[in-house]
């Protein structure tokens, strides 16, 4: 019984970027899930009437209130394309050493691009910047 | 070395077929949330979202209710899943790790039942 295997092996593996990402994957998605949580508050404020918004508008103006919402957004956002990237493996393609690594940068990449324009969006929604 | 239990190899029987469930959960809800996101996030950052008579009217909107209401269901459900899957490969200790998946359970349903509701409220009032 002792001797079965035990995941994860964090500590058998060669470092690769792929990797960086793969543990980024979780820990956006802890991230996003904790995002949820702000999500569901926001929404009950909202329900609750005018007051309980503009207290829960006024906290969310904060400036590490921003700061948080700026995180919240790129984890969502990544995780979600590195979701479409982990439903592809699934259906067995773009697993080859060389697909993987050059799907990663694209995830990157989009993320990156993606959280830049919800931002900007995000700012304009909140009444903020041009 | 053999990957069965003892228990496993003396009863000798086959996999149950349920092992599958939670992986194939966590894709069913991953593949909903592409495009309940999608549709959430470029709807709600073309509202005001610093007027309270306007957000409420359009979370008063029929088929924007449902699709958040969907969204909140599929997320609670991911975001369970996945939370569930850092406890049990990250905290070691049964104590811990029992407590742990208990509270991240009653915490996401809490928050899908409260979104949910905050939702229906605003709809049907």
């Amino acid at each position: 019984m002792n001797q079965r295997p035990i995941s994860p092996h964090l500590g058998v593996y060669k470092f690769m970027y792929t990797m960086s990402l793969s543990i980024l994957h979780r820990l956006t998605g802890c991230a996003a899930a904790t995002g949820f949580l702000l999500f569901a508050w926001w929404l009950m404020a909202l329900a609750s009437g005018p007051a309980a918004y503009a207290t829960a508008m006024h906290a969310l103006s904060s400036p590490l209130a921003k700061l948080l919402l700026v995180g919240f957004t790129f984890s969502f956002v990544f995780h979600f394309c590195n979701g479409i990237r982990h439903l592809v493996w699934d259906t067995g393609r773009g697993l080859e050493r060389a697909q993987a690594r050059r799907s990663g940068a694209m995830v990157v990449v989009a993320a990156l691009l993606l959280t830049a324009l919800t931002v900007w969006f995000g700012c304009r929604a909140f009444g903020l910047a041009p | 070395m053999s990957l069965r239990s003892p228990l496993s190899r003396v009863l000798g029987r086959g996999s149950a077929g349920e092992g599958v469930g939670h992986w194939w959960i966590q894709r069913v809800t991953a593949v909903a949330l592409l495009p309940l996101t999608t549709w959430f996030v470029i709807s709600l950052l073309g509202q005001s979202l610093q007027s309270y008579d306007a957000m409420r009217g359009w979370f008063g909107q029929p088929w924007v209710a449902v699709l958040t209401i969907l969204l909140v269901f599929a997320l609670a459900w991911h975001a369970k899943l996945g939370v569930q899957v850092v406890i049990e490969d990250y905290v070691h200790g049964k104590g811990a790790k029992t407590s742990l998946l208990l509270l991240s359970t009653f915490i996401h349903v809490g928050a899908a039942v409260a979104a949910i509701f905050a939702v229906l409220r605003m709809a049907l009032s």
